[in-house]
């Protein structure tokens, strides 16, 4: 009787539908909305920087041979293909696209508890984007300092964009920073305060998990990215000398003296691993849940995977000097690095181990999703195991700054959450537009996208074995380089060409089945967790109807043996509970 | 069915080309085997549990694949085969990171009778000092360095007077005995990387780092940059040369220490005169170059770029490619030049010469040169001065018909082609900007533009000056 009483706010609050085009798709403050304008604005800057790096890839297999692409232009790609593809796509769209997708459908809430900051979120990350963007028009264009922006060389002529770009970049990060600590605010706050009845933390889907812990690490690790900004432009603007010893460059000597370009990259670092793993943890999350689902089997060890993105969490914050191991740090620093970081190997294999173990004795549907996701897995395998190499101090040593790193980072960081991406946008579109994507087109996309980028790079860890450098413009004559290295190289660009082009089917895909594609209906992949529960599929601003779901079970139960159907709600009650009866 | 079959592709696949590959570590030229055996360790745990996965994975979407009458097993948790996964992956993970951190150890603590040297990054080459007699090196101020002074030396430091400079040019080591590599930086952040010898370390202004390795290897190695350092980053190149005992100690009474270097005297422009009729025969009574003669203008080049180049030749860097006619013809020219003094007295001679700017032969458009010369700006100045920072000579004003001929020379490799030679390989890489010759003629174009304009500026130099003469 006292639970009655105890009706949540959110269902009490009436939440005001807009009615105008502007109002609703662009001053709306529906998590739904605002999570596919994140999802679009990422996807688009992201387009952008895949062109860069096919850019790149050509001036790399095939030097000489492209008359715009000069040394400034091309450490001006190879910059703003990094940072957009890590914070401005990666970043946004599994936080700011996911995460507000999923975090008020899946704890069973009617939006975000702030949903005003939310779609203020939206804009100032859209604005932090022009100012990105804007890199291009500047005198001198973006920088071309690397997507590190390693002090002093960011902001010493000699780099391109010294003048304007380094300061569009700066800015634009401080912009983003605050465009994510308001969306993250609101994720964080959503999940521990506004959960449906019956959702207790153990019962949420790993998915939530993931985004929960990204998003704690994204509010503490972001700080430090944003005060390294502040402190640059600074050190560019007025002539501090945060960063900045004596210096003679280009044989003049400059005003600087004192600071230390080492405090940059601990700083950067300090953020800049956390953020790895805000990538990760969501992607770790989603794929949980898209292998369970289409897998028709519980996760395995939820418990476990649950610890293992808490331990992960925890740990990325004492791993970051592992990229600094040939910086010039106090080299003891490396005995604490090296053993931290191999600690975060063992959760870490736990998870992979536990994906491959929900496999076993599954009933496994090879749908567009799971194909991503078992891609996935197996991509993620070769990164993880190859941060193994990076991450143990004395075989950094000779492979840091190789091609060995730019394989195992785009292995770890780059494909592995791009393929969790693509799976949960095939997983999840029908709930958004109540569609199926195109089965034939995805099944292309996804074959030419995961043997593409394998062999893109796989082989090219043996480059980084060779002790090719990378960040060169032009290998030219290298003692170390010959002719079969220039074919690994052409190799390398082709496939990388062939899998950039190949992303058309993906965004027609998107187009083409907006319009034409297959009805969904309400849950066409059988899923347990309640966006798939919902009222009107899409859902409506508001998301349920006048009572919110009550959760009566975890998130995974797949095939229960005696069940009705493969797979159980986690809103539906078992035999002898009622609607409305108290819960543990 | 055609996943699994995909991923044992995959995996075999891995396999095949890690056994088929020919890309692998170079022969190793230092110490520092513990690298590649933890290297190793590290390799076959990670390569069998890739494939131990991979495998699984092959088995489990194959046998567990969507059939008729398959249901899956409901099975939340499996406390016991999740406690043996974490032990065997804790003895996997401390099988590599117990050889590993031995090694590291032995990376960080320098042996006590290892010998300095210091190794100086900057936009874009190396130099290296090494401490003299003494053992020790010298003290240094980054705000010393300049032009005169380019290691920043400081010259009431007694210790430094003996340290041999080695400003640009190869640094010899001598075989099987460790050296204790210390780096600064003058400018941003660089990285010595030979990748022969394993070892690594960042160059950083406002410190000093270190690493140490023992050359095991007689033979000569190039030096790259390992970290970002700007648009010459590429270009940066260097060279060691591992050296039995004899030939390290022969070389290195060749070397000049801080104190030779000081105490050089100036050039003697009377002297340089009379070896200078030598020279006249083709580059010019006024060193102002001839067309008839392929001798390019000489006056108004920066004396460190002639001292430079004069050595080049003595010491066959340059003027020896087989394609390298003209460079071949001036090669054996600079033998009369005996000495350093004699180099130095014709350097100031030279020096004397008017230097009026070389008539303008080349054609091209000049917006298009323009926009090229955008990459060569950092090095040689917007306005083509040349830069000592840069080691980059002067081109505005300079012969039109040599520049194109040296552009089209770096370009094919004539020039710069030779291994030591790094500074030439430096332009070599950059010139592969200019794709045709007329992207060459397009930029000198534009770089006779300057050269009007340095014309302009000197004239109206000379009015101000009157003015102000008359003003007084």
């Amino acid at each position: 009787m006292a639970v009655e009483a105890q009706v949540p706010y959110q269902e009490a609050i009436d939440v005001h539908h807009p009615h105008s085009w502007l109002a609703r798709y662009w001053f709306s403050q529906d998590h739904k909305v605002i999570a596919i304008q994140y999802g679009i604005t990422a996807i688009g800057v992201g387009l952008v920087a895949l062109v860069l790096s096919g850019m790149m890839r050509l001036q790399l297999g095939f030097p000489d041979s492209f008359d715009f692409i000069d040394p400034e232009a091309y450490y001006q790609f190879i910059t703003m293909h990094g940072m957009i593809m890590v914070i401005y796509l990666l970043t946004a769209l599994l936080l700011g696209g996911f995460g507000n997708y999923l975090v008020p459908l899946m704890c069973g809430a009617r939006d975000m508890v702030f949903p005003f900051v939310n779609m203020i979120s939206y804009h100032v990350y859209f604005v932090s984007v022009l100012i990105l963007l804007a890199s291009y028009f500047v005198p001198g264009g973006p920088t071309g300092a690397g997507w590190t922006l390693y002090p002093p060389q960011a902001i010493l002529t000699g780099t391109p964009g010294v003048d304007w770009g380094i300061l569009t970049m700066l800015v634009s990060l401080a912009v983003f920073i605050v465009a994510f600590t308001m969306g993250g605010l609101n994720y964080v706050t959503t999940i521990l305060q506004a959960r449906t009845r019956g959702m207790s933390l153990m019962r949420m889907p790993l998915s939530i998990w993931g985004i929960f812990m990204a998003t704690v690490l994204g509010l503490l690790a972001f700080p430090a990215l944003f005060v390294s900004a502040v402190m640059m432009i600074l050190d560019k603007t007025i002539g501090t000398s945060f960063f900045m010893p004596a210096i003679s460059s280009l044989g003049e000597q400059l005003d600087y003296s004192g600071g230390s370009p080492l405090l940059f990259q601990h700083l950067f670092w300090f953020f800049g691993h956390p953020e790895v793993y805000i990538v990760a943890l969501p992607a770790f999350g989603i794929v949980s849940d898209l292998i369970s689902t289409h897998a028709r089997k519980n996760i395995f060890g939820y418990r476990m995977m649950v610890w293992a993105i808490v331990a992960i969490g925890v740990l990325s914050f004492i791993v970051w000097a592992h990229h600094m191991y040939v910086s010039g740090m106090h080299p003891y620093f490396g005995f604490f690095f090296a053993t931290t970081t191999l600690i975060i190997a063992v959760p870490t294999a736990i998870k992979v181990y536990n994906w491959t173990l929900t496999l076993l004795r599954a009933n496994i549907h090879m749908t567009v999703p799971m194909l991503f996701s078992i891609a996935f897995v197996i991509t993620f395998v070769v990164g993880g195991l190859t941060g193994l190499f990076l991450g143990n101090v004395i075989v950094d040593v000779p492979l840091s700054d190789t091609y060995f790193v730019v394989a195992h980072f785009h292995m770890v960081m780059g494909v592995s959450p791009i393929l969790v991406i693509f799976g949960a946008i095939y997983h999840w579109y029908p709930k958004m537009t109540g569609k199926m994507l195109d089965d034939r087109i995805g099944q292309l996309h996804f074959w030419i996208t995961f043997l593409g980028t394998y062999a893109i790079y796989y082989p090219m860890h043996y480059l980084g074995f060779v002790g090719v450098p990378r960040r060169y413009f032009a290998n030219g004559e290298m003692a170390i380089i010959d002719e079969s290295v220039i074919l690994l190289n052409q190799g390398i660009t082709i496939a990388a060409l062939i899998v950039g082009v190949a992303q058309i089917l993906f965004i027609w895909n998107l187009i083409y089945s907006y319009y034409r594609g297959r009805d969904s209906g309400p849950n066409p992949w059988k899923a347990t967790t309640l966006e798939w529960q919902t009222p009107e599929t899409p859902p409506r601003h508001g998301n349920w109807e006048s009572r919110l779901p009550t959760v009566y079970r975890w998130a995974y139960d797949y095939s229960v043996p005696g069940a009705k159907d493969d797979f159980i709600p986690q809103s539906e009650p078992s035999a002898g509970e009622r609607e409305g009866a108290p819960l543990a | 069915m055609i996943v699994a079959i995909m991923l044992l592709v995959i995996v075999i696949g891995s396999l095949v080309f890690n056994f088929l590959s020919p890309w692998w570590f170079t022969e190793i030229a230092s110490n520092w085997g513990g690298i590649d055996f933890a290297v190793f360790v590290t390799f076959w745990i990670c390569g069998v549990a890739f494939v131990l996965i991979g495998l699984f994975m092959v088995y489990t979407t194959w046998k567990y694949r969507r059939r008729e009458g398959l249901t899956a097993v409901y099975e939340p948790e499996n406390k016991r085969l999740e406690w043996i996964l974490t032990i065997v992956t804790t003895i996997g993970v401390v099988g590599m990171l117990a050889p590993g951190l031995w090694v590291w150890d032995a990376y960080v603590n320098v042996p006590p009778q290892a010998r300095d040297v210091e190794i100086v990054g900057q936009q874009w080459s190396w130099s290296y000092r090494l401490p003299g007699e003494d053992g020790y090196l010298g003290a240094v101020d980054a705000r010393r360095i300049s032009v005169d002074n380019p290691f920043g030396m400081d010259p009431d430091d007694p210790r430094g007077q003996d340290d041999v400079l080695i400003e640009r040019a190869a640094l010899h080591l001598p075989i099987d005995r460790p050296v204790k590599v210390l780096l600064r930086s003058k400018d941003v952040l660089h990285d010595f990387y030979v990748p022969e010898f394993r070892a690594k370390m960042d160059a950083v202004p406002g410190m000093i780092t270190y690493m140490w390795f023992t050359p095991t290897r007689v033979g000569t190695y190039e030096v790259l940059c390992a970290e970002l350092c700007g648009i010459g980053h590429h270009t940066m190149r260097g060279t060691v040369v591992v050296d039995t005992a004899e030939d390290y100690d022969a070389w290195l009474k060749t070397q000049a220490t801080f104190a030779q270097i000081s105490a050089r005297p100036e050039g003697d422009p009377v002297a340089g005169q009379i070896a200078y009729a030598v020279c006249a025969a083709c580059h010019g009574p006024a060193g102002e170059g001839m067309l008839a003669f392929n001798a390019p203008k000489l006056s108004g080049q920066d004396p460190w770029y002639l001292r430079h180049q004069i050595l080049a030749y003595r010491q066959g860097l340059r003027g020896v490619h087989e394609q390298d006619t003209y460079g071949k013809e001036m090669a054996p020219m600079v033998l009369p030049l005996i000495d350093d003094a004699a180099v130095e007295n014709v350097i100031a001679y030279i020096g004397t010469l008017p230097d009026d700017p070389a008539p303008q032969t080349v054609e091209g458009d000049i917006h298009r040169g323009a926009s090229l010369y955008g990459g060569c700006t950092v090095c040689h100045g917007s306005e083509g001065g040349g830069s000592y920072g840069t080691f980059a000579p002067r081109v505005a004003g300079m012969t039109d018909w040599y520049l194109v001929r040296q552009l089209r020379n770096f370009r094919e490799g004539i020039r710069g082609s030779h291994r030591m030679d790094n500074l030439g390989k430096q332009m070599g890489l950059m010139s592969r900007q200019l794709g045709d010759d007329e992207a060459i003629n397009d930029v000198v174009a534009y770089i006779n533009t300057m050269s009007t304009r340095m014309t302009r500026t000197a004239m109206h130099h000379t009015i101000d000056d009157r003015g102000e003469t008359d003003g007084g």
